[in-house]
């Protein structure tokens, strides 16, 4: 099946947001579908489109795929992006894990209250630059290569690279003290394809807004 | 190396329960270290066996792997039982992912306040015979095998037993409209690696006890 890879989304970042990124790292180029009511949401649902009845959902080689981990496992497999045995996809495991538990906090960050985001944006802050981003700054001196596993670009790379850009954008400086990174920051703007995806007008979404707010809580009825 | 796998967490099911459940699955025999206090959660940190400075933990084949999915993956993998090619693997994951969302909220409903943890458990039997169980009924019921996928034992029907013994926890009916998963249960809980785990003196844990959450918040405060 040569058709594009379908993403059913909101137009925002979210959850659908890694998997974007991934795509695009690996040059495939893909359709979107954004979601505007609620109403469409539980279509989808009822049309048995929606395995656990929540996005994202993405239209693969046939497949309807959900669960973001189980989406980007299969992406990450297909274009070779998950290191060449079991113990490199476990150090890739390990490491994109890790980075997931650290967007976690900028997925919600939006939906905090505004008293709490300045205590929010501490946390991120603390938790990248002492628990998190010192594991790839010592993972990339230790053996100097350009990249996280195996001295091979790896679903590990696109997950720290988009990590970096989202945490940069609430703690413009957290990168300050970490000269690997910043050295991987660099290198990895300037593959190809992560190149075409930071430029203006592609798939990229821009960081969550009001709006992007508004229209999660309306269309997925946030418990 | 042939030492057994080394499973570093506290006494309680929490984040490693998945894990025993597989290696028990797969037939493999593991060691315990159990956390008893925040001492000894801070000896494995400053030791420099925590990638990220949290537990589960497991050492396996020269490894020291943490991450709970990172270490399900690996045994998954290690133990052909993840199917067969990237399509079946796309499968059991969704089903995993699926029931550790399920999973989540059984494990934090011992943390709610008391005057929540009704409205939860609610909120726990709607999830489970609303969204998560009905899609395993029709799996099964479509395709007719033993198993989830690929016609063979995969860590999806490893996960779906145990998903299936922890909402019965709660309520024990609560198969009730689900005949296939009934069926399911009786074949999976007889074969015999899950079968010697499901008894007594197994490394299995019994579910959470309220006496427990103080020294576990303790240990991880």
């Amino acid at each position: 099946m040569s058709e594009k890879p379908r993403l059913t989304y909101i137009n925002g970042r979210g959850r659908m947001e890694s998997i974007r990124w991934l795509l695009a790292a690996a040059g495939v180029e893909f359709e979107e579908i954004f979601l505007q009511t609620r109403e469409q949401l539980l279509k989808l649902g009822q049309d048995g489109s929606l395995m656990f009845h929540q996005l994202p959902l993405v239209e693969i080689d046939g497949m309807k795929l959900v669960q973001c981990r189980a989406i980007l496992s299969y992406i990450a497999g297909k274009y070779n992006l998950y290191g060449k045995d079991l113990k490199e996809r476990a150090l890739i495991d390990m490491y994109v894990e890790g980075i997931s538990d650290l967007m976690q906090l900028i997925l919600m960050f939006p939906f905090s209250p505004p008293e709490a985001k300045e205590k929010n944006i501490a946390t991120i802050s603390e938790k990248a630059t002492e628990r998190y981003f010192p594991v790839f700054e010592k993972v990339l001196k230790q053996h100097g290569q350009d990249f996280l596993v195996g001295n091979r670009f790896s679903w590990a790379d696109v997950q720290l690279m988009e990590a970096i850009l989202a945490v940069e954008e609430k703690v413009p400086s957290v990168l300050s003290g970490f000269p690997q990174l910043q050295a991987f920051k660099t290198k990895m703007s300037n593959m190809p394809t992560i190149k075409k995806f930071l430029q203006p007008g592609s798939p990229r979404k821009p960081p969550p807004d009001e709006n992007y707010v508004a229209t999660v809580m309306k269309i997925f009825k946030l418990d | 190396m042939s030492g057994k796998p080394v499973l570093h967490y506290v006494s309680v099911r929490g984040r490693m329960e998945p894990v025993k459940w597989l290696l028990a699955a797969a037939g493999v025999e593991f060691e315990e270290r159990i956390l008893k206090t925040k001492d000894d959660l801070q000896k494995l940190r400053t030791d420099g066996c925590l990638l990220f400075q949290q537990v589960p933990m497991v050492e396996i084949d020269g490894m020291k792997l943490v991450q709970t999915r990172a270490i399900l993956n690996y045994i998954a993998g290690k133990y052909n039982l993840y199917g067969k090619d990237l399509k079946e693997r796309a499968l059991i994951d969704m089903y995993v992912e699926g029931m550790a969302d399920l999973y989540d909220i059984i494990m934090n409903h011992d943390f709610k306040p008391a005057n929540e943890k009704e409205k939860d458990l609610a909120n726990i039997m709607d999830k489970a015979t609303n969204r998560y169980l009905p899609v395993f009924e029709k799996v099964l019921k479509d395709h007719g095998h033993d198993f989830l996928v690929g016609n063979k034992l995969s860590r999806a029907d490893v996960n779906l037993l145990e998903t299936i013994l922890m909402v019965e926890e709660f309520k024990p009916d609560a198969l009730a409209k689900f005949p296939l998963l009934q069926s399911f249960k009786a074949r999976m809980s007889n074969i015999p690696s899950i079968k010697k785990f499901l008894q007594p003196g197994s490394p299995r844990k019994p579910p959470l006890q309220e006496k427990d959450i103080p020294n576990l918040l303790a240990i991880f405060s």
